[in-house]
């Protein structure tokens, strides 16, 4: 059957206060980093590589919520981090430069443009569903792109990151870490507790049969909408997050190609289980990062500029190897972890 | 002036409506017989205008160089089928999305990895150049009319192969339901890889012809690909009548609302708002208006019967 049906619904209770294990290290891990950060000498740029892979784990997360758990495959979910974003920049554009005034307009206008797409989106199926999204991620990166009031296809960058209830503790890297940290560890917490609910029980029955549910008294419509309003949502804030971490918006926050990469994400690190999608996210960005080094090391019987050729046509290895993980991973980073617990 | 204007966008529109159906027509089919989502159809494109490029180049003619273009991308669609897609067909659409995603990185890096990153761009052959008077004062690019009138011929062509022939009615037949072509004797991945063949070759031919026009570069499949996934919605997934009406009120819609969103505006706003908000607008019309369809009609205009 398909991989989406194929995630179990219900794991086996051992096996999952087993699997609780992957979330615990994964969270110490990154309230662990900093320290490391400060003792490689580089602390700038480790700390600003993995604010990033924690600001796209809630973007990841956020899409797992209604790919892994309703089978929504959304194609535009990187609109939701543009809307963020702009939230961000236009506001501070106009004086309010407070994240307290900043995150809940990018809420609304995530909940609000969640709720009017997903309703629309929401009346197709399978296919259409995927391509419905995708236009509506499209048609909002137009829009950004003829905004030239607020810096049209170049963006706009921001004049200094965002303040806290009046003070400007974000300017500190370390804050801005802790600060992601804490939003995608609430983040988690937010929908594992989602999921555990009844809300979240509809919500896998739709996925695997929403005809039954209908049956037996519910419209499942509603529940997919919510879920699908509560993901825009929880993407919308890690655009704000973003636009700190970059000082920078721009059109490019929500290109197709980054909703693919939001997909690819969720896939990489199993979907389903959450945590998995943060893992993904941090998988794909480092591997986006050091692929170059990597190539250029791994080739090193070849001539240097050969070496350089490779490192510089990086993606020409990253494409196929997105193709094989597809093609002979099942189930993600999770499922590798979770396979030894079956034999 | 407005009239001769609005006749030049719509003729721009028809041009650039037939370039998206001969994208969309390939897309279409790959997916209504194969139930196959190909992102990577936008990148066949691109590979048309490279070869052609690179062949007018090599041979110093267009004609030459289209003639050997089309060949090469037909081959090179098998090529991809037979690597890559062929292992796709029983998979569900998230791996589909996420494999042919895979395509895309790879050939937009390929592209530049062969040829550089830097735009080329092809002349427009001799014999196509220049303008017409189609109308007192009002002059219009010659290539551009040949363009139009490659696309109407490849549609015509392209019903007379769908509609009357033993293939095309084999691959309507798959549109409607692939397992029972398939029971009834039919070598169903022979009849996919003919189709798919045919997608990359049309899309190829697309970007073959435009790219006296454009200008060749990375990525510039990515974009148009959105479009035609838009016009195949709107058409209804699998049908290429649905394909040819949706592309051409694309196109239509696209370039016309482009011009004339500002102008319309005006009649409400004052001049700065309306012309920045025309701006803003017009770029999401098509979007506007393939949500407006798929809310009154969420299988399309034409939906093919099953």
């Amino acid at each position: 059957m398909t991989e989406l049906a194929e995630t179990p619904s219900a794991p086996m209770p051992s096996l999952t206060t087993r699997l609780e294990i992957v979330p615990i290290v994964l969270f110490a891990a990154f309230a662990a980093a900093p320290l490391l950060a400060v003792f490689s000498g580089a602390e700038g740029y480790v700390l600003s590589l993995l604010t990033r892979v924690m600001i796209f784990g809630i973007a990841a997360m956020a899409l797992d919520l209604i790919l892994g758990y309703g089978a929504l495959v959304s194609f535009g979910h990187a609109a939701f981090l543009g809307i963020g974003g702009y939230a961000v920049g236009i506001l501070a554009s106009h004086g309010s430069e407070d994240l307290l005034v900043q995150i809940p307009v990018a809420l609304a206008a995530s909940a609000a443009f969640a709720l009017v797409t997903g309703a629309i989106s929401l009346r197709t199926k399978g296919v259409y569903f995927i391509m419905i999204t995708l236009a509506f991620g499209q048609m909002l990166y137009f829009l950004a792109t003829s905004l030239a009031t607020y810096g049209g296809d170049d963006g706009m960058t921001l004049s200094s990151r965002s303040l806290v209830a009046g003070t400007d503790i974000l300017k500190n890297d370390f804050a801005l870490y802790w600060a992601c940290l804490l939003c995608l560890f609430g983040a988690y917490v937010f929908s594992r507790s989602i999921v555990a609910s009844r809300f979240g029980r509809v919500l896998r029955g739709t996925r695997e049969n929403a005809i039954r549910m209908e049956a037996i008294g519910y419209q499942p419509l509603r529940f997919q909408l919510a879920a699908y309003v509560l993901s825009g949502m929880m993407a919308g804030l890690a655009g704000c997050l973003l636009a700190n971490q970059a000082e920078f918006v721009s059109p490019s926050f929500m290109t197709w190609q980054r909703s693919g990469e939001l997909i690819f994400m969720v896939v990489l690190g199993g979907l389903g289980s959450l945590h998995g999608a943060i893992i993904g996210a941090a998988a794909f960005l480092l591997l986006e990062e050091f692929l170059p080094e990597i190539l250029h090391g791994l080739s090193f019987f070849l001539a240097e500029g050969t070496r350089a050729h490779l490192a510089e046509n990086w993606k020409m290895v990253f494409g196929p190897l997105l193709i094989l993980i597809v093609l002979f991973v099942r189930g993600g980073i999770m499922g590798l972890l979770r396979r030894p617990h079956h034999g | 002036m407005t009239a001769t204007l609005l006749f030049v966008q719509a003729l721009n529109g028809i041009q650039f409506g037939l370039i998206l159906f001969l994208i969309a027509a390939g897309l279409t089919l790959v997916f209504g017989v194969m139930d196959f989502i190909n992102l990577a159809h936008g990148v066949q494109y691109m590979v048309g205008a490279y070869l052609v490029a690179a062949f007018s180049a090599w041979t110093g003619s267009f004609g030459w160089g289209l003639l050997l273009a089309l060949p090469s991308a037909l081959a090179f669609g098998l090529l991809v089928e037979v690597l890559v897609f062929r292992h796709l067909y029983d998979r569900d659409h998230l791996d589909q999305v996420l494999a042919t995603f895979g395509v895309i990185l790879f050939l937009n890096q390929g592209v530049k990895f062969v040829w550089g990153a830097a735009p080329l761009s092809v002349p427009v052959p001799e014999l196509l150049s220049g303008s017409v008077e189609i109308a007192s004062g009002l002059l219009y690019p010659v290539y551009r009319l040949a363009i139009i009138a490659a696309g109407l011929v490849v549609a015509a062509l392209l019903y007379v192969l769908v509609n009357h022939t033993r293939v095309g009615m084999l691959v309507r037949a798959g549109a409607s339901n692939a397992s029972m072509v398939s029971a009834l004797g039919v070598n169903i991945q022979r009849l996919f890889m003919v189709v798919f063949g045919f997608g990359a070759m049309l899309a190829g031919f697309a970007g073959a012809m435009v790219a006296p026009i454009l200008s060749v570069e990375p990525g510039m499949g990515d974009n148009i690909l959105i479009l035609a996934f838009v016009v195949i919605v709107i058409g209804g997934i699998g049908s290429i009548r649905g394909a040819f009406l949706a592309a051409l009120l694309i196109g239509l819609v696209d370039t016309v609302g482009r011009s004339f969103a500002p102008n319309l505006l005006r009649l409400f706003l004052d001049p700065a708002a309306a012309s920045q908000t025309g701006r803003a607008i017009a770029p999401m019309l098509i979007y506007i208006f393939m949500a407006a369809v798929l809310f009154f009609r969420p299988s399309g205009l034409f939906p093919v019967k099953r």
